[in-house]
């Protein structure tokens, strides 16, 4: 098959067919990070801006070697040390760089449909990096491929996903994915950090953490995300730590060769004790690594093909 | 229209032909040593897995054999569709190697010019050569075939085909005229 996507918004509009396409021309574009010299000339003559109005280490420095080893300019804007700092608005911003010729925005912005709202309005390819709480699309992806990577499929796993659900665009992304797959999604959090209807994305709901754990094949751990709404809907932290905080005996309910992941930065001690995070059944530097690799893939992808020269 | 097709090789044809250029590879670099095979994916690829059964087999030991996969290096990327990508699968250094690159039908030449520059990031070979089930002829670049199966003129406007089996043997190659 092939596939010649213009953008990347969401995975809510892909097919399992599309996505397991993207995690294929991942898994071929991996080897180019392990090489000795970490370079293709792919993406040779395009122009990447990596458009940040929230801070990022893991997202933005993932897009911006992957569009290096891929050969093509990577530019990088954050919203500390642009206009927007004086005022400008989101489509000023973008419309001011598009007029300099970039092939691809790859964009994170704290407002959700942020991402669509550019893509309508300019002539270039739109990558999400993540947008409010909407959708992360590239790291539902990367957590796909690390997990085929562990488990060889997807489909008949149970994944558990525990934490902030409400804000957490990395959840609606992964539940979309993994259920594409085929895999069992189960969600867990405190009822204040839990949003009515969820189960509508059919996912089961859990709000003990034990119970959602017990024989999982994978354990996703969020953040709690105390620089957004997460410190108001806890009585404290320690009692999260307590109730809803993956230490080694709630881990040894699930499944002897479980694996622990986690989107980062870490909060350990909170959501994660140390010992699990250091522990043998963690992924989530394999996720890290795994990133470049899908983030590679997507940007092949978008810039490939001759939807660009039709605009 | 209808498509003629002429069988060009069969598959004791392209036995003795693939025999042929196991013998000469050998004869040309006096021996396997530092010598390596590299298939480009896919049809190269399977042509190469069968040249190694025979270079082995003549040796008597194992030559390293790697498949590299050109879409990354393709020129022409931005004017077609998303071509899958696949797996470059080289696992041992080409560095100061004899690197026998090997396809089934060298046409313009494009493919090669992407293979050396795919070969050349993964190291410093000390030569690369190239060889070939069918030469149609039609060449863009610069690149000649040093060890050719068959010789085969053809006009642009006709294809060659290499179909292989469910276990990726070459069986025969056609010749198209529409």
């Amino acid at each position: 098959m092939s596939f010649n996507p213009k953008h990347i918004l969401g995975i809510k509009d892909l097919s399992a067919d599309e996505i397991n396409f993207i995690l294929d021309t991942a898994d071929s574009f991996k080897e180019i990070n392990t090489r000795d010299i970490k370079k293709v000339p792919t993406l040779r003559g395009k122009t990447i801006v990596n458009l940040f109005f929230e801070a990022s280490t893991r997202t933005r420095t993932s897009f911006e070697i992957a569009g290096k080893r891929l050969s093509a300019d990577t530019v990088n804007i954050s919203a500390s040390s642009s206009s927007v700092v004086k005022g400008e608005t989101l489509e000023d911003t973008a419309q001011n760089i598009e007029a300099m010729h970039p092939d691809i925005i790859v964009m994170r912005h704290s407002a959700s449909g942020s991402c669509d709202y550019l893509a309508e309005r300019l002539n270039c390819s739109v990558i999400n990096a993540g947008d409010g709480t909407h959708e992360h699309p590239s790291q539902a992806l990367l957590d796909a491929f690390t997990i085929r990577q562990h488990k060889g499929a997807i489909e008949g796993l149970t994944v558990t996903i525990a934490g902030d659900i409400t804000h957490s665009r990395v959840v609606r992304s992964n539940i979309y994915c993994l259920k594409k797959l085929g895999a069992k999604v189960r969600i867990a959090g405190p009822r204040t950090m839990v949003p009515p209807g969820i189960e509508k994305l059919g996912c089961e709901v859990y709000y003990n953490l034990k119970e959602a754990v017990t024989d999982a094949d994978c354990v996703m751990m969020l953040r709690i995300q105390r620089e957004r709404q997460g410190a108001t809907l806890i009585p404290s932290v320690r009692e999260y730590a307590r109730y809803f905080g993956l230490n080694e005996e709630k881990l040894k309910l699930a499944k002897k060769d479980a694996i622990v992941m986690h989107p980062g930065p870490i909060n350990r001690g909170v959501e994660l004790a140390s010992a699990v995070a250091d522990g043998s059944q963690n992924v989530i530097l394999d996720q890290v690594e795994n990133g470049v690799a899908v983030r590679m893939a997507l940007l092949y992808l978008v810039a490939g093909g001759e939807k660009l020269q039709q605009d | 229209m209808e498509t003629e097709t002429i069988e060009i090789l069969d598959n004791d044809g392209i036995n003795r032909a693939l025999t042929r250029i196991a013998h000469e590879i050998l004869e040309k670099n006096k021996g396997s040593e530092d010598l390596v095979l590299i298939g480009i994916r896919t049809g190269g690829a399977y042509l190469a897995t069968e040249l190694h059964k025979k270079l082995t087999q003549i040796e008597g030991q194992d030559i390293p054999l790697g498949m590299i996969d050109v879409t990354m290096y393709r020129d022409d990327l931005a004017s077609r569709n998303n071509l899958a990508v696949g797996q470059t699968d080289i696992s041992f250094p080409v560095s100061n190697k004899k690197i026998i690159l090997v396809d089934d039908v060298l046409f313009t030449g494009r493919t090669i010019r992407a293979a050396m520059d795919a070969v050349m990031d993964l190291g410093r070979p000390q030569n690369m050569q190239l060889a070939i089930l069918v030469d149609r002829g039609h060449r863009e670049l610069p690149i000649r075939p040093d060890f050719i199966g068959r010789n085969l003129p053809t006009a642009r406007n006709e294809q060659i085909e290499v179909d292989f089996d469910e276990k990726n043997i070459p069986q025969a190659v056609f010749l198209l005229r529409s």
